[in-house]
């Protein structure tokens, strides 16, 4: 009988699990795994830059939605040590399959916030080009975004390439099928996938214990590659393991998991209501500083003696002067012609679908004549 | 070549895309070297080896959204589904994604995939073995849908699926897997966009597609021998659906009659019906009649028979039409 195709025996094993090892039982980068990592001071503060403009631009979504700028805004305060984390810890050859929530992955990988805030102004449904950024879509259903980043990496596999794929989603993704049918094809295909669950405790209103038995990160040895759980508010640590994560997987050693612990301070998006399912107590453990990915980032700077108040006020500067930017293009933006929806449904339309849109067209002249 | 059965000029189409295009991947369950449970890729891995013929994992959703993550890195994936009932777990991914990603890239990522789906009944097995699923993904925008009924079609539509930049169902009536024919190979790809008038006639017009191309044709033949003359056009292309070709059909003979396995509410031919009802009524001499399941689960197959189409119950049809 033929033996399985596409995997290593060697790498099957559930429990190699070195990438599990750069972490202390809470989560945190040992010492030694630090000294290894050497993350330099200019790195850790870029990390706390993009970490501050992110929060910034996120505050910003908030206040545009409550305008009434934009239709929608799912916040993302808590989650700046995981995204900001991961996508600097990525190479710039590398791709990033986001979810929803992932806007400040998108930042990272330069992709202009006010064009994204497009699609929340209900004026586009495809504000980037994925190959400018090697930066997918945000998927809304969730977790069907993380078999297509299995399904890239195989690709990149097969043309024999040094490209690592790293896919986000929460805790509440873990639960569907396709989560763990990606999870499975990945382990089989040893794919190179960076799995990076961005566990915020809450899916809407379904806390992670309603949600999860047992623990996620331990679902990756049933799949047959190492799973690491990060303490999700340390973006040295975040940083330090994706990026070996990441390395792991583009030197061919296949898929790995992280988890990365945090909080949803926020509500789920703008149009919920956590005061139905939570309390404000409950909320405490998270909001000291101790727990804010920001001011952890400033407290290792600090220790570092990288940190100063010059710097501190610069960021917050230039994070200001990004969230204005950022108002003035979505402002700004204006709508695309209406027909435009009929030529992107398809490279090569049929020519019923090209007289559909003649027919939206005319109506429109015919009713814009009246 | 003499005698090549509907599931060998398959073969024979992939066999050709995977040699002139080597960005062209093959996969699914048991497709490696058992070739398929319809031997449709019998010999590929051999011959192409296991990065471009492969097995996976049994994960429909998945297989799915392989060939999307595979088709944006460049490559043209050809997924297999086993059963048409089988590709339901895919839904979201072919529905929600496959046939949204051009869309929600602005255009800048093309779907440039073929998923392959055995379909329809009259082979003696249970029911998930033995659906038409072809209205839930002709409904869905950002797809496009064909069905051969013919060896040579088959070849033809197949190769005309993995050149197009767009995602393509591509429906196979596994009923006719074994109908043979002497197909002349290598052959340029078909338009995925036309209808094909295979009989010409005077009286009605019989629509269909697929497994009932060649009931149709049968029901034609035992009209002209009962005096009445029966055009009967192929639609190969369930979405688009090329009108033009039905249209001009129609005008001439007047009367229509839409056969197909699946149900007939909510079918194909109620779309088809509808179309030429509004542009065609003052031509029409009656209403078109559709000829189809009714709305049930497939039947248990050992009276199957009685409720798919046969050249019985489409010559009842065009009676009706030339009663009317």
């Amino acid at each position: 009988m033929a033996k399985a195709l596409h995997t290593h025996p060697q790498a099957r094993e559930g429990d190699d699990n070195s990438i599990g090892s750069l972490v202390d039982a809470h989560g945190l980068l040992t010492p030694e795994a630090e000294r290894d990592a050497a993350v330099s001071d200019d790195q850790l503060r870029e990390l706390y830059r993009m970490m501050v403009i992110c929060r910034r631009l996120d505050q910003e979504g908030l206040n545009l939605q409550r305008q009434g700028e934009l239709g929608l805004w799912g916040p993302y305060v808590g989650h700046e040590a995981a995204q900001v984390g991961a996508a600097l810890a990525m190479e710039s050859t590398d791709w990033i399959f986001p979810y929803y929530r992932d806007f400040a992955m998108a930042v990272c990988r330069g992709i202009d916030p006010g064009n994204i805030l497009t699609i929340f102004r209900g004026l586009t449904h495809g504000a980037w080009n994925p190959y400018e950024y090697r930066f997918a879509p945000f998927i809304i259903p969730v977790g069907t975004q993380v078999p297509h980043a299995v399904g890239f990496a195989v690709g990149c596999k097969f043309d024999h390439e040094q490209t690592a794929v790293l896919v986000g989603f929460g805790e509440g993704a873990t639960s569907t099928g396709d989560w763990h049918e990606a999870m499975n094809f990945a382990g089989v295909f040893q794919a190179p996938v960076v799995f990076l669950c961005e566990n915020n405790q809450w899916a809407i209103s379904v806390p992670v214990e309603e949600q999860i038995a047992g623990r996620i990160v331990d679902r990756a040895a049933g799949y047959g590659f190492p799973g690491v759980r990060v303490d999700g508010t340390d973006v040295l640590t975040v940083y330090a393991v994706v990026r070996a994560a990441a390395q792991h997987a583009r030197q061919g050693h296949g898929p790995v998991l992280v988890e990365s612990v945090a909080y949803r301070l926020q509500a789920h998006t703008t149009s919920d209501d956590p005061t139905r399912y939570r309390t404000d107590a409950d909320l405490d453990p998270w909001k000291g500083s101790d727990k804010d990915p920001i001011e952890r980032c400033a407290e290792r700077l600090r220790q570092r003696n990288a940190y100063d108040d010059t710097f501190a006020v610069a960021v917050a500067q230039e994070a200001e002067e990004r969230a204005s930017a950022m108002r003035q293009t979505l402002v700004a933006a204006r709508p695309p012609h209406p027909e435009s929806v009929f030529d992107l449904v398809f490279a090569n339309p049929p020519a019923s679908l090209m007289r559909e849109r003649d027919e939206f067209t005319s109506s429109l002249e015919q009713g814009g004549a009246e | 070549m003499t005698g090549v059965t509907l599931g060998k000029a398959l073969n024979l189409a992939l066999h050709d895309a995977l040699q002139s295009d080597s960005r062209v991947v093959m996969f699914g369950e048991d497709v490696g070297n058992l070739g398929g449970v319809f031997r449709v890729t019998d010999g590929l891995q051999e011959e192409f080896g296991r990065e471009r013929v492969f097995n996976t994992p049994l994960a429909e959703a998945t297989i799915a959204a392989l060939a999307l993550g595979m088709a944006m890195k460049g490559f043209r994936p050809v997924a297999e589904m086993q059963f048409d009932a089988f590709s339901y777990p895919s839904f979201q991914q072919v529905t929600s994604n496959i046939a949204k990603y051009h869309t929600r890239t602005g255009g800048a990522v093309n779907m440039q995939l073929v998923i392959r789906i055995p379909y329809g009944g009259n082979i003696g097995a249970i029911e998930q073995h033995s659906e038409s699923p072809e209205t839930y993904y002709a409904h869905t925008a950002g797809l496009k849908v064909v069905t051969p009924s013919t060896p040579a079609d088959a070849y033809g539509l197949l190769l005309g699926a993995i050149k197009d930049p767009d995602p393509v169902i591509f429906l196979e009536p596994k009923a006719r897997y074994w109908m043979r024919q002497d197909i002349d190979i290598p052959a340029p790809p078909l338009p995925l966009d036309r209808a094909q008038v295979v009989r010409e006639g005077r009286d009605a017009t019989l629509i269909a597609y697929g497994p009932t191309v060649q009931t149709a044709l049968l029901a034609a033949e035992q009209g002209e021998s009962e005096g009445v003359s029966l055009e009967v056009v192929d639609l190969r292309s369930l979405s688009p659906l090329d009108m033009d070709t039905l249209a001009a059909s129609v005008r001439k003979t007047r009367r229509a009659v839409v056969v197909h396995e699946a149900p007939v509410f909510m079918g194909l031919g109620a779309e088809i019906v509808a179309q030429l009802m509004h542009d065609l009524f003052d031509v029409l001499e009656a209403p078109i009649e559709r000829v189809g399941n009714a709305t049930i689960p497939y039947p248990p197959s050992r009276f199957e028979k009685l409720f798919l189409p046969d050249a019985d119950r489409i010559l009842e049809a065009v009676d009706r039409t030339r009663e009317y």
